[in-house]
């Protein structure tokens, strides 16, 4: 405990550290993979290809993957912006079929009354396609979120700062403490992101509730 | 004037014929049924009036004009549509949902939802509900804000797909009297699909039976239809070859008048005797008495 109280500044820290590498990398895994899912929607043939091949990102093991990402990307290998990348690609990795499967879950009646109504098929996909996919969404980015909060820590093997730096540095000099601290703060983080995107979906889809 | 089929066909891509060789005239102000039973190809030539289904023979014409040229969603927003399960926008509150096409048409939110407030009344509805989620509503309330969404913006052409087929009998039968109501007063031109030869027969001015394949059995009125079926499909079709629509009236007891079918079934009362013209109306009760079974 004294440790942690001594410390309180360079957790803090690494807190922002991580947040600054996990919601920038839950934004963008959201915004890359509508269209993605969309394109997959819209081309059949394609379906499968993209989105079993973006669920396969999820194979590949994330130690290798934050070393080859600064090769293709040019950038250092301690530059935050490769650890954004990496968790990005594994949040599409799930973000990508769920949002795929949203899509489709919208049901064909409704789609065809709006149309009937005159709704072009680019004003249906934002006022009727993609606000009752939304709860089905919100579920897969709350996975999302959760996972890339975790995997973030990874970042720190690189020397990357962030929550894992606290596993890293607590296990190398046996500071127990330290490690908890990461563990407690990590799994808090991810409670607290998790929490906003609900409460943010009660309030975007306040139609949703009724209908659970 | 009104809605013209001319030699209408429709044939999917792998072969499936819908529709061949169709040509009917839905007169301005009318109301028109397509009767049939699944898969003959009603519901197909109801969207094509909004291009929701293209022909891919023969011409649609709207007023003289055809409408192959017209631009579909801008067609779209121009006649409205009423669906069976009503296709209510399910993240739409009520009034909102009735609003849809008003807004669409560039109407602004205050004066389309006023609009919308005084449709809901129109069909019957308090216009407290519009401020609900459309699960919040039974089924018969759901196909009422689904009439006053296809009615809103007035206008002249109204496309029912089997809107009131969801619903169960009571209500429906309500429903159609409300349509009735509505349509003396306003005169839509009505083009209205149903399996249900009751309805066929309440609400149609005109009556199309279609057969399977997706022809034309036979086009009248409802009383040209039922006295002079075309075919034994006709006949069977709207139940007049068993008998079912071959109504007989029969001397109960107490002096009244009882209509049965064919078979003797009871069916209703006669509220009204009927006249001494009438060949069985002789009230000294010399109507052969069926052997009721």
């Amino acid at each position: 405990m004294d440790w942690i109280l001594a410390n309180t500044g360079r957790i803090a820290e690494l807190t922002l550290d991580h947040a600054a590498l996990s919601l920038p990398a839950v934004l963008a895994a959201f915004l890359l993979s509508v269209p993605l899912a969309v394109l997959a929607n819209r081309l059949r043939p394609l379906r499968e290809p993209i989105v079993s091949g973006t669920g396969l990102l999820y194979a590949v093991p994330s130690l290798p993957l934050f070393i080859v990402l600064p090769i293709i990307l040019g950038t250092g290998i301690r530059d935050p912006l490769n650890a954004v990348a990496a968790l990005t690609l594994f949040g599409m990795a799930l973000m990508v079929r769920s949002a795929a499967e949203a899509l489709d879950a919208v049901s064909a009646e409704v789609r065809l009354a709006a149309a009937a109504q005159g709704y072009s098929s680019w004003g249906r996909f934002w006022t009727v396609d993609l606000p009752l996919a939304g709860p089905a969404m919100l579920a897969g980015l709350r996975v999302v979120s959760v996972s890339t909060i975790s995997l973030a820590t990874v970042s720190a093997v690189l020397g990357v700062p962030s929550l894992g730096s606290l596993f890293t540095d607590g296990f190398q000099r046996g500071i127990m403490e330290s490690v908890l601290a990461g563990v407690v703060m990590t799994v808090v983080m991810a409670l607290i992101l998790d929490l906003l995107l609900v409460l943010s979906g009660r309030l975007l889809m306040p139609w949703a509730r009724r209908r659970a | 004037m009104g809605i013209e089929f001319r030699h209408v066909e429709k044939t999917y891509p792998d072969g499936a014929q819908a529709v061949r060789d169709i040509s009917f005239t839905v007169p301005s102000h009318t109301t028109t049924v397509l009767l049939g039973s699944s898969g003959c190809g009603k519901t197909t030539l109801l969207r094509m009036v909004n291009r929701m289904v293209d022909p891919t023979g023969g011409q649609l014409l709207i007023d003289g004009e055809d409408i192959a040229g017209a631009e579909p969603v801008r067609l779209r927003r121009s006649i409205g549509y009423v669906m069976q399960h009503s296709g209510l926008l399910p993240h739409r509150r009520v009034i909102d949902n009735v609003a849809t096409g008003l807004r669409l048409n560039g109407a602004a939110r205050g004066p389309a939802r006023s609009q919308a407030e005084e449709l809901l009344e129109l069909v019957g509805l308090d216009p407290a509900l519009g401020r609900r989620y459309p699960d919040q509503l039974s089924g018969g309330q759901q196909q009422r804000v689904g009439v006053a969404r296809g009615l809103a913006g007035d206008p002249n052409i109204l496309l029912m797909d089997e809107p009131f087929g969801a619903v169960d009998p009571l209500v429906r039968l309500e429903l159609q009297q409300q349509m009735k109501r509505l349509q003396t007063e306003l005169r839509k031109t009505v083009l209205l699909v149903t399996h249900d030869i009751e309805e066929a027969l309440s609400l149609g001015d005109q009556i199309i039976l279609l057969r399977p394949g997706g022809e034309i059995a036979q086009a009248g009125t409802a009383q040209e239809l039922l006295s002079a079926p075309a075919d034994d499909f006709v006949a069977r079709f709207l139940g007049v070859a068993q008998g079912r629509r071959r109504l007989r009236t029969s001397a109960g007891q107490d002096g009244e008048w009882v209509v049965t079918d064919a078979e003797g079934r009871p069916l209703g009362v006669v509220e009204a005797p009927p006249g001494p013209v009438h060949p069985r109306a002789d009230p000294s009760g010399s109507v052969p008495p069926e052997d009721g079974r």
